[in-house]
């Protein structure tokens, strides 16, 4: 089944199949290395873009900030949530996210 | 990225949407087929209708939107009926209540909790009385906000007036223009205040004037790709054009056209202006306006005013904003009223209806710093003015720190703030007037606070700047705020310097005093403004101004507040969410 898979108002919103799904001004949790050297890093992701679907696996890219160390940068393909039966399944933001890579299993 | 909206565009927009609105609307919110949802929203937006965040599902915010923030007599009391109406939510707000108006920074109201199937009846009662929402939210020709007091004003050069109601009536509804690559924000300014703020929209009319074969001619200079959001911000640039009266709307067309047809529709996070001014400077902007989108010489720029722009300065000298009572040029005067965080409850905004109208002509105009205007009111009139008890209130002398408070909608409603925003800022405001003393001679203190980096409560044009962010205190992610310091427009703008970075949102109001009483001791004589101050120090020397604490003031909106349905909800938890809901209010539970 194709997945309607886009993001809007300005970055604020993944939406999944016409309906809003991942929304911007959480904290995302990532391991080291992946946004910066924090060990782990929490990250304000505040815009997405570039919202695709790996597999299963809907990623996506975001601008975010590291609320420890201060870095402001862009994260490419962050899993956020995956597609089981044809619904969405958002991840948890205060899960570690191991890595990004497109076949990203989450912890 | 933006290959949908433009492909949706393509498709349907502009004055085609409405009979889709009446359709919909008819139906009831269900008939929107739920795989084409995304798109109606995109272009329910050309009419002022934006769907509201998650957990609010089926309900609006509509945005009216008058050029120069203009109400004429009658109009404020329909737009407050309306409120009372159709504005009302499932939940109270605890400092607002339930139903009220939003006074904005571009000087248009925004209603929330409106419902598609009530939008029929509130554009026929609109309408009625000369009011609409076309474009007041979508890719097109926003509000044309300028001087409030245009025609009023003893600071007027040029008729402001008259030329933001021609583009208002050439631009609304212009075929030709209604689909742009994204949002057009105009100004029009002609006084020697500078209260258009055109520095900071896509296209600038700014008073000037220019001699032409012999003759001193008065009408505009033109800058153009001003803007605040997205971390990106710039000030308009000065392309060198000098438009004369009748010129103006043929330029603003020209620049309108070339923006539709230049701009990057490719990617929506590049398509204003401001990056195409980027990329091809202000000559060749110029030049490619001259060639291709006007058929006469465009003259050089003529001598501007903005020497004398006070408005939003943080300088000592001149007018900050309309607030106060003020002669007008025909001898009536003008009474501005502070509203905190530009929010009237109906109760209180009917009271403000009765009074503009029994002692002004009742005309009610709206200012970018989010106040409200009574014009018209006849000298024998203002002291019994002064004493109606809703101007305790909405008042024409508050406290500076009321005076000075600006805020967004924030997570209240809106999907892109990252905090609670307009409650704060009322508390903020109540805390600092009570425990805090302003340095000697400082009248103007300016606090503005925006959710996100959209900057829609302009923040970085203010004394101190408040942005929502997010930090961790006790292990926990708290909501926090970036202070930046020192921002103003006038006549060398500058954007505030971001010197502290994430403090937790309940240790800024502490932050402010100390800063306060930091530039008390500091400064070089009770003459220096805030802003004088800050200029001549370096951001390390700021930040160590900058003392963050925890004090009485006390924080409710500290938690995710996004992740509520609505954050001051006694069960505000995104499952006990009474939306969608029928046009009755009855939830729509999800079974699919
Ligand atoms: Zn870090």
């Amino acid at each position: 089944m194709p997945i309607a898979l886009r993001t809007l108002d300005d970055g604020a919103w993944i939406s999944v199949n016409d309906s809003r799904q991942v929304s911007v001004s959480d904290v995302w949790t990532l391991s080291r290395g992946v946004f910066c050297d924090c060990e782990p890093a929490y990250v304000l992701l505040e815009g997405f873009f570039d919202a695709d679907v790996d597999g299963r696996v809907v990623v996506t890219g975001a601008v975010g900030q590291c609320l420890e160390c201060g870095t402001r940068d862009t994260i490419e393909r962050l899993p956020v949530g995956r597609m089981v039966d044809g619904a969405f399944c958002p991840y948890d933001p205060e899960c570690v996210q191991w890595g990004v890579e497109p076949d990203g299993e989450r912890s | 990225m933006g290959t949908d909206v433009e492909q949706w565009k393509d498709e349907l927009y502009g004055t085609d949407i409405r009979d889709e609105i009446e359709r919909f609307a008819e139906e009831g919110w269900e008939s929107i087929p739920d795989d084409e949802q995304d798109a109606w929203f995109e272009r329910f937006k050309w009419y002022g209708l934006y769907h509201q965040r998650a957990g609010q599902e089926s309900y609006f915010m509509m945005r009216i939107g008058p050029p120069s923030g203009v109400l004429e007599p009658g109009q404020f009391r329909r737009i407050v009926e309306i409120a009372d109406e159709f504005s009302r939510g499932p939940a109270e707000n605890p400092e607002f209540g339930n139903g009220w108006i939003d006074v904005t920074t571009r000087q248009a109201i925004q209603l929330h909790w409106i419902r598609l199937e009530d939008v029929p009846e509130i554009f026929e009662q609109l309408e009625d009385v000369g009011l609409s929402t076309v474009q007041a939210c979508g890719d097109s020709w926003r509000n044309i906000v300028g001087c409030p007091v245009a025609g009023k004003d003893k600071h007027e050069h040029v008729d402001a007036e008259t030329l933001a109601n021609e583009l208002h009536d050439t631009f609304k509804k212009n075929e030709a223009h209604s689909n742009l690559p994204r949002k057009w924000k105009v100004s029009v300014t002609g006084c020697d205040e500078g209260c258009g703020q055109g520095d900071i929209n896509d296209l600038a009319f700014e008073p000037a004037e220019k001699e032409i074969d012999g003759e001193t001619v008065t009408g505009y200079n033109i800058r153009v790709g001003g803007g605040l959001s997205r971390n990106e911000p710039r000030l308009a640039r000065d392309i060198d054009v000098f438009a004369t009266p009748d010129q103006a709307v043929d330029v603003a067309g020209g620049i309108s056209a070339l923006f539709r047809d230049h701009g990057d529709r490719e990617d929506r996070y590049n398509a204003r202006i401001k990056f195409l001014v980027d990329e091809w400077g202000p000559e060749k902007l110029r030049e490619t306006l001259q060639v291709e989108y006007v058929d006469f010489e465009l003259h050089t720029a003529g001598d501007d005013l903005r020497e004398s722009y006070s408005y939003n300065a943080g300088e000592a000298d001149g007018k900050h904003d309309h607030v106060g009572v003020h002669e007008q040029v025909d001898g009536d005067y003008y009474v501005g009223l502070n509203v905190l965080v530009g929010r009237i409850g109906v109760d209180d905004a009917y009271d403000l209806a009765d009074a503009a109208e029994e002692y002004g002509s009742g005309e009610v105009r709206l200012t970018q710093r989010q106040n409200i205007i009574f014009t018209d009111v006849p000298e024998s009139n203002l002291e019994e003015l002064r004493s109606e008890p809703v101007l305790e209130e909405y008042s024409p002398d508050p406290h500076p720190f009321q005076r000075g408070s600006i805020a967004c909608t924030g997570t209240e409603f809106c999907s892109l703030s990252i905090v609670e925003t307009k409650n704060r800022q009322v508390r903020f405001a109540r805390w600092l007037k009570e425990n805090v003393e302003l340095p000697a001679g400082v009248e103007n203190f300016h606090i503005h606070l925006s959710g996100c980096t959209a900057s829609c409560a302009q923040p970085q044009i203010a004394d101190v700047s408040l942005r929502g962010m997010k930090t961790r205190k006790d292990g926990e992610p708290v909501e926090a705020l970036d202070i930046g310091l020192g921002g103003g427009l006038g006549e060398d703008p500058q954007f505030a310097s971001w010197v502290a970075e994430r403090v937790p949102a309940d240790e800024v109001p502490g932050a402010i005093a100390n800063l306060l009483e930091n530039f008390a001791e500091g400064r070089d004589s009770e003459h220096q403004s805030f802003r004088e101050f800050v200029a001549e120090r370096d951001d390390e020397e700021l930040a160590d101004l900058i003392e963050p604490e925890e004090t009485e003031y006390d924080d409710p909106y500290m938690h995710n507040t996004k992740r509520t349905w609505y954050p001051y909800a006694e069960d505000d938890d995104m499952d006990a969410s009474p939306a969608p809901a029928r046009a009755d209010g009855t939830p729509i539970t999800s079974d699919d």
